[in-house]
């Protein structure tokens, strides 16, 4: 069999309601997540990554499929059989249990001995850096400081795999990138399996071993960061994740000419007629109109923010790309409106789809 | 100049705050105030002859509600008829307070759990019973449950029983028919804590190794807690001092703490000792709601 995932869904189907009011949340998604992996599930809300987590917790039963834990299937078991916590989205702590009961509440109900107890919510309490707030209750706490408590609490004990349903999205953006450094610190300090869901592809692009994106209860790719990013299956991925720059092209020879009649290479897997290209606004070059193998194009507009300027550009047929171009001392990269230069792509960076 | 006016302003509005409010203070005082001084002033004065009372102060009727004296030898003894009284009311009250808790919770869940729509038509229902009269309900009762009534007759007519069962002027028809009656009161207040339970913590607990019996018992009884004390109050004060429904279903044989002051201000002609049991049932019903201000901090903390 070769590697027990520590996590497996295999062909999970989840169809909410019956008839025409039925609701697939989840179509046949097949995945794997490997033992002390950060995995992502990223995708907008209503794709069915919430649901895929649900399942795993125990909350929902897959219509059909299988989810396995260490290659075991827990498909029927109950969520309090399954040796899995959940960070909720909305914390979901015990308002009337102190800090330290609220952390100690799994063990307590694993039956295991007080003094093991005491001393595992003292280990959780230094882990989150909320020793002097353990005697108070969760409604006494910040919503960062509430979110450290959901995380010790689902981590005291000891799950193969932690469970995270959008647990930053209810905190401030300062906050939000504290935690992001906080967990992935958690996450290799106790190197248990995270399975991380959310629909800010920042937040997974920085995060994750390996990312999953979702869209309408389809698994749309799984790969690493730069896989998603350089790499993206299909259009939909290149447009969820970062900006992209989308062509419509034919293949004529080893390259794809565009509708302004300019000739583009691209990286070809055996694609015929009309394709579409994915270029990073960030993978253009601004070069002189009559550079070797620049494209013509006219500024139309230009956004300063900041570390980097975009550039809109019209191709000769009208088409609109972006560029976003490092800002440089004292403005000497400052390209007035209308004027004519030339664009370069990176051969590398140019990802042809589907059409 | 502009603060002047400004104070003027709050002045004259706290003035005209306690002039609308006097109609109501005036009613307090009379109303709720006044018979209860008249009560607690006539528990220490002597019976009149055929009714009323004589104005002279004694003990007397503070003595009799616990204790009795010995018409032949003069000793004194605990009144055991009156402790029998108290202690089947006490009784009674905590067996309708828990029965209509057993029954209440899942009830008050069931409506909790609707959607928002169908849950206003299943308030409503529960409070129908409130815009009959009391005395009609517990007729009502009685035809249900008396030898001929409606149970009766459909367990005779299934063949279940042979001969009708004696529910009717039994302790049984008493704790059924209070059940009935204060239900309402114990439903409306769970309803509302089990409104404000955040059922996501079900998940959580589930989630952290809770059986259904863990996650009811250490996370849902102890959140709702305030409710089913409110509840609980609601029932027991009122059902303490029931007087129509025991009268009525218990047939006057099993007589309560209400029945039994009645009979003092009516054929016992004892007023005084009537108003001394008053006081002594109202004792009682504070320090029922001493309890529940002492457990409320509770609930405020969970706001």
């Amino acid at each position: 069999m070769g590697e027990t995932f520590a996590v497996e869904a295999r062909d999970a189907v989840k169809v909410y309601g019956t008839g025409v009011n039925a609701i697939t949340a989840l179509d046949h998604v097949s995945v794997t997540v490997s033992r002390g992996e950060f995995f992502t599930l990223l995708g907008p809300s209503g794709c069915g990554k919430t649901t895929l987590l649900r399942c795993i917790a125990g909350f929902e039963t897959p219509t059909s499929g299988a989810i396995l834990l260490s290659g075991q299937d827990i498909t029927e078991e109950p969520p309090y059989r399954r040796p899995v916590n959940t960070v909720f989205q909305s914390y979901a702590l015990f308002p009337h249990l102190t800090v330290a009961r609220n952390i100690g509440f799994g063990l307590e109900m694993m039956g295991k001995p007080k003094a093991e107890i005491a001393e595992t919510v003292a280990r959780m309490l230094a882990l989150v850096r909320l020793e002097e707030f353990a005697a108070r209750l969760p409604q006494q706490l910040s919503g960062g400081q509430q979110q450290r408590v959901a995380l010790a609490r689902a981590l005291a004990p000891k799950p193969q795999v932690l469970l995270l349903d959008e647990p930053l999205s209810a905190l401030d953006l300062k906050l939000r990138k504290e935690m992001q450094g906080e967990l992935k610190r958690l996450q290799l300090e106790t190197g248990i399996t995270f399975v991380f869901v959310t629909h800010d592809q920042e937040e997974a692009l920085t995060m994750s071993d390996r990312i999953g994106v979702m869209r309408a209860g389809k698994l749309q790719q799984v790969g690493t960061p730069r896989d998603i990013y350089d790499r993206p299956a299909n259009r939909y991925v290149a447009d969820f994740i970062g900006e992209t720059n989308f062509l419509t092209g034919v293949v004529e020879g080893g390259a794809v000419r565009l509708g302004s009649g300019d000739l583009v290479r691209a990286a070809l897997g055996g694609q015929t007629g009309t394709v579409t290209l994915a270029v990073r606004p960030e993978q253009i070059r601004v070069v002189a109109t009559n550079a070797p193998g620049a494209i013509p194009a006219r500024i139309t507009g230009k956004v300063y923010f900041g570390t980097d300027t975009h550039y809109h550009f019209a191709l000769v047929d009208g088409t609109e790309v972006v560029a976003r171009l490092q800002s440089r001392a004292q403005g000497e990269d400052d390209l007035p409106k209308g004027v004519e230069v030339g664009l370069q792509f990176e051969d590398s960076s140019v990802q042809v789809l589907g059409p | 100049m502009g603060i002047g006016t400004e104070e003027g302003r709050k002045k004259h509005q706290a003035r005209s705050g306690w002039l609308l409010s006097l109609p109501a203070l005036v009613l307090l005082l009379v109303g709720a105030s006044g018979p209860l001084v008249i009560v607690a002033v006539y528990s220490f004065l002597k019976p009149g002859e055929y009714s009323g009372v004589q104005w002279i102060f004694s003990l007397e009727a503070w003595f009799k509600v616990l204790l009795e004296k010995d018409i032949f030898d003069g000793t004194i003894s605990l009144a055991d008829a009156h402790l029998a009284i108290f202690w089947r009311s006490a009784k009674l009250s905590l067996l309708t307070t828990a029965v209509t808790l057993v029954l209440g919770l899942p009830t008050a869940w069931f409506i909790a759990t609707r959607p928002a729509r169908s849950r206003a038509l299943w308030l409503f229902l529960i409070t129908i019973p409130f815009w009959t009269n009391l005395l009609i309900r517990t007729f009502a009762i009685m035809e249900v449950i008396r030898n001929e009534g409606i149970l009766n007759t459909a367990l005779l007519a299934l063949g279940l029983i042979e001969t009708p069962i004696q529910i009717l002027y039994s302790g049984t028809a008493v704790l059924i028919g209070m059940t009935y009656v204060y239900l309402p009161l114990m439903v409306l207040p769970l309803f509302a804590a089990i409104d404000r339970f955040d059922f996501r913590l079900i998940e959580a607990g589930y989630d952290l190794y809770a059986s259904r019996w863990q996650v009811l018992r250490r996370v849902i009884l102890p959140i709702i807690r305030p409710g089913i004390v409110a509840g609980s109050i609601l029932v027991f004060v009122p059902s303490l001092g029931a007087y129509v429904t025991p009268r009525v279903l218990g047939g006057g044989k099993n007589m309560m703490i209400g029945n039994f002051i009645e009979l003092q201000f009516g054929q016992g002609r004892n007023w005084p000792l009537g108003a001394s049991l008053s006081m002594v049932l109202l004792l009682i019903v504070v320090v029922a709601l001493l309890i529940y201000v002492r457990t409320a901090p509770q609930e405020d903390r969970h706001d």
